[in-house]
C-alpha cells in the first residue's frame, strides 16, 4: 500500500473550550485533488490551519508517514494559500514570491542561485513576469491570487492547501485560477487539498469531496455521492435542486415562493 | 550550440540577485562623513577646519598627529567635539535602527522605540535619581543614566509580562505598553509635583542633550551599540518574512513569536541604553526609518543598515544646530529633531511616489 501524502488521525481543534473539529480522520493520496465543502463554521479552515500547524490541535498529522516534524519540515511538506492573504505594503512581486523560499535555507542566509531559479520558473509558469517590477498591493484581485499561488509553489512542497482560493474572484477568474491549479497538478504531480464555498464549482474540480459539518466529516466520495439534495438540505439548511449534468452535479437554489 | 542556449535562456524569466542599493548607501555614507566633518570643525572656539581635521586624523593609529594647535585647542577637538560627534552618531543610529526594528516586528508604522514604556520608565528612573539627590554625592558613576536605564528595562519587562496575559498578539503587547507608559508617567508626574524645585532639571533631561564629559559616555554606550547593531542586522530577513503576518510566517517554517521577542528585546536594550545617556530624543525613531523606506524600499536587509547611517548623520547635524543657533547657549536636541525633522519629513512624504505602508 502506498503511504498517503497526508494522513490526519482523530484530529480535534478547540477554540476557548469549544470544539470546532472533533475527531476527524482523513487520508489524501499523492497527486489527487480533494475538496472540502461545508457550511460556515463547519471547521473547513480550522482543518487546513491544523495541517499547516497554524493552530494547536490534538490527534496526529502525518506527512508521508512521518509525524515528528519541526515547523520548517512541515513548511517543506505543505504550503498554504490563505483565504485572505496578508499583503505587505510596498513589497515587490519578486520579493514576495521569494518569501516562499524561506523554509529552504536558514533565516540568516541570503538567497541562493537555486532560490532565484525556482522563483523565476514559477513566475514564468504563472505568467507573472510582466508584473515583476510591480508592488503586490497594486495588483488586482485575480493577479494577486496568482502571486500568492506563486509564493506557495516556490515553497516546493508536494502538498498544496487552498483555502477558498476563489471566494474573492469573479467567475472568469475563478475558472482561470482553478484551471491553473489543475494544470500544475497534472504537470508536477502535486497533491491538492482545497476548501470551496461554491458547491457546483467544488463538483467540477478535483476527484474527491469531503463534506464537513459541526467539526465532523458527514459525507465523502465523488461529487455525485456527496452533493445530493439530501446532504445539502441536511447540512447546509438549504433548499436546492441538484441537476445531474454530464460534467457533474449543478446545484440550483430553490426559492419557495416561486411555486405560487 | 551556445547561441541555442542563449536563445533558450532569453525566453526564461531570470530573477537577479537582490542588489544592495549601493547608490543610496554612497549618499548616506557621504552625508555621515559631511556631518562628522561639520560637527568637528564648527563650534564657538574658532579653530580652522583644516587644523581640526588634522587633529582628528592624527588620532588614527600609524599617522603622525603633530598639528599646529595649542594644547587647549587640541583638547577642544579631541575631548569635547569629537566624543560628542561620536555619541551623536551612536544615539542617532540606535534610535533609528531600533525604530525600524520595532515597526517591522509589530508591523505597525507608528511603532517607535519608546512604544513599550521605555521613555516613561527612563523618565521615572531619572526623576527619582535627581529628586533623591544621589547625583550630587557620588563622583565616579553618574546615577541618573543608570537609574534611567533600569527604569526603561523594568518598563519593558512589565509590558511584556502584562502583554502576554492577553494572549500573545502584537496588539495586546502594544496596549500593555501604552498602559505601562501611562502608569509610569503618572508616577513621575506625582514625584515631580512633590519636588517642584527640580522640575527644571528633570525637564531638561527629558528634552535630551548630547553634552558629554569626554569619552566616558561613548565607552559606556559602545557595547550596547555594537550588540544591538549586530543582532538586529542579522534579523533583517526574518523581519521581511514577518511582514506577511504571524500565521503565514508560521506556515513558512518560522516561529514568529520567538523572532519578535528576540528583535524587540534587543531593540529595547539598545534604545534604553541610548535614552539613559542622552535623555529622551523624540521623533528620530519614526522619521528616519520612514524616510529611508522611501529611498530603498521596505526590505529590511537594506533598510536596517541604511537607518544606522542616516540616523547617525541626522543626529549629528541636529546636534550641530542645537549648539550653534543660540550659541553660546544650547537648544535641547529633542526640540531640534522635531522642529527640523517634522517639516523635512512632510516634504519627503509629499515628493515621494513610493508606497511604503
Amino acid at each position: 500500500m502506498v503511504t498517503p501524502v497526508l494522513r490526519v488521525e482523530d484530529l480535534t481543534v478547540s477554540y476557548n473550550g469549544s470544539r470546532v473539529l472533533d475527531g476527524v480522520n482523513l487520508e489524501v493520496k499523492e497527486g489527487t485533488w480533494t475538496t472540502i465543502v461545508g457550511p460556515n463554521g463547519a471547521g473547513k479552515t480550522s482543518l487546513l490551519r491544523a495541517v499547516v500547524g497554524g493552530v494547536g490541535y490534538e490527534g496526529a498529522v502525518e506527512f508521508r508517514g512521518s509525524h515528528d516534524h519541526s515547523a520548517r519540515d512541515r513548511a517543506l511538506n505543505v504550503a498554504l494559500v490563505p483565504q485572505i492573504p496578508v499583503i505587505p505594503p510596498g513589497l515587490g512581486v519578486v520579493e514576495y514570491v521569494m518569501l516562499g523560499r524561506t523554509p529552504h535555507r536558514s533565516v540568516f542566509a541570503s538567497e541562493s542561485r537555486r532560490d532565484r531559479a525556482v522563483v523565476g520558473d514559477v513566475m514564468d509558469r504563472l505568467d507573472l513576469t510582466s508584473f515583476a517590477k510591480r508592488e503586490v498591493s497594486s495588483l488586482s484581485g485575480g493577479e494577486r491570487q496568482r502571486v500568492v499561488l506563486a509564493r506557495s509553489l516556490a515553497q516546493e512542497a508536494s502538498l498544496l492547501l487552498l483555502d477558498e482560493p476563489t471566494s474573492a474572484l469573479d467567475l472568469g477568474h475563478q475558472q482561470e485560477v482553478l484551471d491553473l491549479v489543475d494544470e500544475l497538478r497534472t504537470e508536477t504531480g502535486m497533491t491538492i487539498l482545497a476548501t470551496q464555498h461554491d458547491l457546483t464549482m467544488a463538483g467540477r474540480y478535483g476527484d474527491r469531496l469531503v463534506m464537513l459539518n459541526e467539526g465532523a466529516i458527514v459525507a465523502r466520495g465523488n461529487a455525485r455521492e456527496v452533493l445530493t439534495e439530501a446532504n445539502i438540505s441536511e447540512h447546509f439548511g438549504a433548499k436546492v435542486m441538484v441537476i445531474d449534468d454530464d460534467a457533474g452535479p449543478i446545484i440550483v437554489p430553490v426559492i419557495p415562493t416561486s411555486a405560487a | 550550440m551556445d547561441t541555442l542556449r542563449e536563445s533558450a535562456d532569453a525566453e526564461r524569466f531570470v530573477v537577479e540577485a537582490t542588489r544592495f542599493p549601493l547608490g543610496w548607501f554612497a549618499v548616506a555614507i557621504g552625508a555621515m562623513a559631511a556631518a562628522v566633518v561639520a560637527g568637528v570643525t564648527i563650534g564657538p572656539a574658532s579653530i580652522g577646519w583644516f587644523d581640526s581635521l588634522h587633529e582628528v586624523v592624527g588620532l588614527l593609529p600609524g599617522i603622525d598627529g603633530s598639528s599646529d594647535l595649542s594644547p587647549a585647542q587640541s583638547a577642544i577637538i579631541t575631548k569635547i567635539r569629537l566624543p560628542r560627534v561620536v555619541l551623536g552618531l551612536m544615539v542617532g543610529s540606535l534610535l533609528s535602527l531600533t525604530g525600524a526594528a520595532y515597526q517591522g516586528a509589530f508591523r505597525n508604522p507608528l511603532a517607535d522605540p519608546y512604544l513599550l514604556g521605555i521613555a516613561a520608565g527612563a523618565g521615572l528612573g531619572a526623576t527619582i535619581a535627581i529628586v533623591s539627590g544621589v547625583g550630587d554625592g557620588i563622583g565616579i558613576v553618574d546615577p541618573v543614566p543608570l537609574a534611567a536605564f533600569i527604569g526603561a528595562l523594568v518598563a519593558v519587562a512589565i509590558s511584556f509580562a502584562a502583554g502576554n496575559i492577553g494572549g500573545r498578539s502584537t496588539v495586546s503587547l502594544i496596549l500593555a505598553g501604552v498602559a505601562v507608559a501611562s502608569f509610569l508617567t503618572a508616577l513621575q508626574t506625582y514625584v515631580l509635583q512633590r519636588h517642584s524645585d527640580v522640575i527644571r532639571e528633570v525637564y531638561s533631561w527629558i528634552l535630551g542633550r548630547l553634552a558629554t564629559s569626554g569619552w566616558g559616555e561613548v565607552t559606556l554606550l559602545a557595547p550596547y551599540f555594537l550588540i544591538t547593531c549586530l543582532v538586529l542586522l542579522r534579523y533583517g530577513r526574518a523581519l521581511d518574512v514577518l511582514s506577511v503576518g504571524d500565521e503565514e510566517a508560521a506556515t513558512l517554517g518560522l516561529d514568529p513569536g520567538r523572532i519578535r521577542a528576540i528583535v524587540v528585546i534587543t531593540a529595547s536594550l539598545g534604545a534604553a541604553a541610548a535614552v539613559s545617556v542622552t535623555g529622551l530624543i523624540g521623533f528620530v525613531g519614526i522619521i528616519v526609518p520612514h524616510a529611508v523606506r522611501l529611498m530603498v524600499g521596505v526590505g529590511h536587509r537594506a533598510l536596517l543598515p541604511m537607518t544606522i547611517l542616516v540616523g547617525g548623520a541626522f543626529m549629528v547635524l541636529a546636534d550641530l544646530l542645537a549648539r550653534t543657533i543660540v550659541s553660546p547657549a544650547e537648544l535641547p536636541i529633542g526640540v531640534v529633531t522635531a522642529f527640523v525633522g517634522a517639516p523635512f519629513f512632510v516634504l519627503v512624504l509629499r515628493t515621494s511616489s513610493r508606497q511604503t505602508w
